[in-house]
């Protein structure tokens, strides 16, 4: 555990991306199995102990800390495990560390009810870096600006093998991925992952931004505004995964036994409701797929209301082909194809749009209404389906957002890269004529749009302009605008304010504007679709 | 007829008022008199009337006002009234002051006020900790305990200094090509670093960034030995080679930087305790030193002193304020204005 500690700590203060690559890498080859595999889980994915969770963790220190003081340090620190880690007392005794491996065996063995007595020992044996190691890798993502794909970039690198194997292999893999490391440092044959029914990365697009192309050379396709999905059928079995990779099969029963063949495929997942659009063959809103979102059981109400399809964009495998070499033209008629061999109750196809010129389809992009859709996909039309974001194959291009002008209420201190500064933002909008005595109504919460610079502002503001506490959040007068930008705005009872608008961020600091000339909630009604 | 018990002292957003004196303790605001604990610009600003310091805090603010190398516009005070560790001075309306050494940096102090038998001490910013640059804190009874809480966290606790040298002084040999940027505010924190790695046994030359030479000097003349240092501006990136430079927080990650042979950079402050602060300011090497007491300072300060009365100031007051409830002791937050020492 001290090696390991150790690794985390120097990657905490390391900002150099081939720094923190070598340390990983230098970390892999000195390191025995199975220490190294867990390690490498820990960082590229996180581990998961049901028994250990935050919440555990605080309970733990709760009883140790005196609860007040334990939320306060909690909310200046911004990371439960570094809190904790920090404020465990010292035990007097010399640290008797476990290895990596001894310490998952013992958080694995745990449950919740010894979770209590076991855990205090376990990190009684550590040092205080030891102990925000091992909680760190307790409680999974450990937010040291440590990508899972760097982590994998960094073992194809200790190794001196291909990284687009490495992925290939992974989700075939469990921890300690002991056959990768046989495979990469031991020399022995690579995994074999053919008949199982694993995730493959997916194929990521750029923004198109500035950027004008040739339309003889790239293909457009509507760009749908579901959760993007890869089903695979290997080895009898269906599942679906969602863009990281998660497997969500079981959130969608219905589409588990709808692809009868060996395949990969990409697509949207959509579901059908009322509120469909109509326009492009009735997919409903986000909003509404959304309900089904996260769910452990699903009810049979919900299949019958909101049955999910498949919306296909592309075929990675075809009954034991790898088609991810060939062009997106011949990949496209080959999915063309096989759409005959697929239920359309469960499977449609993302239409190619046909547009003159580029000026053409930036109208054609600017008239869609359809609630569905979140902009337009260009895919270069010789482009082989590649692992992650490649510059110059596919572009996205969203339409542009809706702004409306809104007031900061209220603010929380932000976790991780941003602890302790005030970086969430809850806004709101007057509901009537401010000048008239109305008051504002929150509409929103947003976390990003702004720049580190813009951050440090905004949390000087926020801290000189607090009218009240609620632990950790704060209420500041109401004088700073916010231009918001989101993609929609749909109807929900959940909200005070009757709406819930869809990935709101902050677009523009108005310094400038007085508050009372912010937007009413009306105008933010004026753009409900559904 | 008496007044009502300590009517006579009143916290105000800008600064602490000694009313029977019209005198003010490091007001955030320009006024007739100021009482000044010490020479951070928070405390001690310019364009008083008249300013009541010890020698060494005046020869800071004389420096510090008159070349402007720290601070933005300020004069040089009006009028300096001294006063030694120790010494009482008698104000107007029967106010009496002394001066009693806080460990914060050089000339720091804590000053005593006492009116009609009632005694009332206003820290400024202190420490417990030994600091080869100045006398240490004394504990000193008192009525109203107006303490700070900077590092008011029971996050918060300063390792031995000596570790941190350690850390530092083992980067520098694993590192020979290259050089160690510490950020160090240029009052106080830089002189006590640079003090320190001598008393480690650090013998080589110590590189300095233009701003910090004057307040270093100044330093010396008051008797602290701070060994040879040199200007990054007088030498080339390979003398700097294994060497360790010394320069204001604001000027680790600045362009001035790439004049040095690939800095590690470090940072000398009490935030560097918490990780994702040393990650925001992109430190590599974080120290955790601190010229402010600790949460284990400044429980153990209030047990000590063990007033009727504390009063909290600028900080984490909340967890304090709790500390104190919990050990059934009286104590109230003071709600002052300016103080915000984050470069600590």
């Amino acid at each position: 555990m001290e090696e390991f500690a150790a690794l985390i700590d120097a990657l905490v203060y390391t900002r150099s991306r081939n720094e923190k690559l070598r340390l990983i890498a230098e970390y892999l080859r000195a390191t025995p199995d199975p220490d190294r595999g867990w390690a490498l889980a820990a960082l590229a994915d996180g581990l998961d102990f049901p028994a250990v969770k935050s919440s555990t963790i605080r309970n733990l220190l709760k009883d140790r800390v005196d609860p007040v003081l334990w939320t306060l340090s909690r909310d200046f620190v911004g990371d439960t495990a570094e809190t904790a880690s920090l404020l465990w007392p010292s035990p007097d005794r010399e640290p008797d560390p476990p290895s990596v491996s001894e310490s998952v065996d013992l958080l694995s063995a745990m449950n919740r009810k010894s979770v209590v007595a076991e855990l205090p020992r376990l990190l009684d044996r550590l040092d205080a870096a030891g102990r925000y190691a091992l909680l760190k890798l307790a409680t999974g993502g450990m937010r040291i600006g440590v990508s899972s794909r760097l982590a994998k970039t960094a073992f194809a690198q200790a190794f001196a093998v291909s990284v687009d194997e490495v992925e290939e292999y992974w989700h075939g893999l469990e921890p300690p991925y002991t056959a990768l490391f046989d495979w990469a440092a031991k020399g022995q044959p690579p995994p074999d992952i053919d008949n199982l029914p694993t995730f493959r990365p997916f194929m990521l697009a750029h923004p198109l931004e500035e950027t004008v192309v040739d339309l003889g050379d790239y293909a457009a396709e509507w760009k749908w505004d579901g959760i993007r999905v890869q089903i695979v059928h290997a080895g009898g079995e269906t599942r679906i995964y969602s863009r990281s990779g998660d497997d969500i099969s079981s959130t969608f029963p219905e589409l588990l036994d709808v692809l009868p063949f060996p395949a990969v495929l990409d697509g949207e997942l959509l579901v059908r409701g009322s509120t469909q659009g109509g326009e492009e063959g009735g997919a409903a809103s986000f909003n509404a797929l959304q309900q089904r979102l996260g769910r452990k059981t699903v009810s049979k109400k919900m299949l019958r209301e909101s049955p999910a399809f498949v919306r296909l964009y592309d075929v990675l495998l075809l009954d034991g082909e790898d088609q991810r070499e060939r062009p997106w033209t011949d990949r496209r008629t080959t999915l063309e194809k096989l759409m005959g061999r697929l239920p359309d109750s469960h499977f449609d196809i993302s239409r190619v749009v046909e547009a003159r010129d580029f000026d053409h389809l930036a109208q054609i992009r600017e008239g869609s209404r359809d609630d569905a859709i979140e902009g337009l996909m260009l895919k270069r039309k010789d482009s082989p389906y590649i692992a992650g974001r490649r510059v110059g194959y596919w572009y996205k291009w969203k339409r542009d957002p809706l702004l409306v002008d809104c007031v900061l209420m209220y603010a929380q201190r932000g976790s991780g890269k941003r602890s302790s500064f005030f970086s969430d933002y809850t806004f709101g909008c007057w509901d009537g004529d401010p000048d008239q005595g109305a008051d504002l109504l929150p509409v929103g919460k947003a976390y990003s749009g702004f720049t580190d610079e813009e951050l440090k502002k905004i949390d000087r503001h926020v801290r000189q302009n607090t009218v009240n506490r609620f632990g950790p959040v704060r209420e500041t007068e109401r004088k700073l605008v916010f231009e918001v930008a989101f993609d929609s705005v749909h109807a929900s009872k959940r909200h005070k304010s009757g709406l819930a608008m869809r990935f709101p961020r902050i677009h523009r600091i108005r310094w400038d504007k007085p508050p009372h000339e912010a937007d009413r909630i009306e105008a933010l009604r004026a753009l409900i679709r559904d | 007829m008496s007044a009502a018990p300590f009517s006579w002292i009143k916290p105000e957003p800008w600064g602490i008022h000694v009313v029977p004196a019209d005198c003010w303790v490091d007001p955030s605001r320009a006024v007739d008199k100021a009482l000044v604990t010490h020479g951070h610009a928070d405390h001690a600003r310019g364009g008083h009337g008249q300013t009541v310091a010890t020698p060494e805090t005046l020869a800071i603010m004389e420096l510090r006002y008159r070349t402007g190398a720290e601070d933005d516009a300020g004069e040089i005070p009006h009028q300096a009234v001294p006063v030694e560790y120790g010494e009482t001075i008698r104000l107007p309306g029967g106010v009496d002051a002394t001066y009693i050494p806080a460990g914060h940096v050089l000339g720091s102090a804590q000053i005593l006020l006492e009116h009609a038998g009632e005694r009332v001490i206003v820290t400024g910013d202190y420490k417990r900790r030994a600091d080869p640059t100045c006398p240490a804190f004394e504990v000193t009874p008192c009525d109203i305990f107006i303490t700070e809480a900077t590092f008011g966290l029971p996050v918060f606790c300063h390792p031995p200094i000596a570790e941190e040298m350690a850390k530092l002084l083992d980067r520098l040999a694993a590192h020979p090509d290259r050089c160690v940027l510490v950020g160090a505010y240029a009052l106080g924190k830089a002189q006590r670093v640079i003090a320190e790695l001598r008393a480690a046994g650090h013998r080589q030359p110590i590189y300095l960034h233009g701003a910090m030479e004057k307040m270093c000097r100044l330093y010396e003349e008051h008797g602290v030995d701070l060994g040879e240092l040199r200007l990054v501006a007088d030498h080339s990136k390979e003398d700097m080679r294994g060497h360790v430079v010394v320069c204001p927080p604001s000027a680790l990650n600045d362009r001035w930087s790439r004049r040095l042979p690939e800095p590690i950079t470090a940072m000398a402050s009490g935030w560097m305790r918490v990780r994702q602060r040393a990650r925001q300011r992109n430190v590599e090497l974080p120290l955790v030193i601190s010229d402010h007491a600790d949460w284990g300072e400044l429980t153990r300060t209030i047990e000590e002193v063990d007033a009727q009365e504390n009063w909290i100031t600028h900080g984490r007051e909340d967890a304090l304020l709790r500390w104190c409830q919990l050990h059934q002791r009286r104590a109230r937050a003071l709600a002052l204005v300016g103080y915000e020492d984050e470069d600590d």
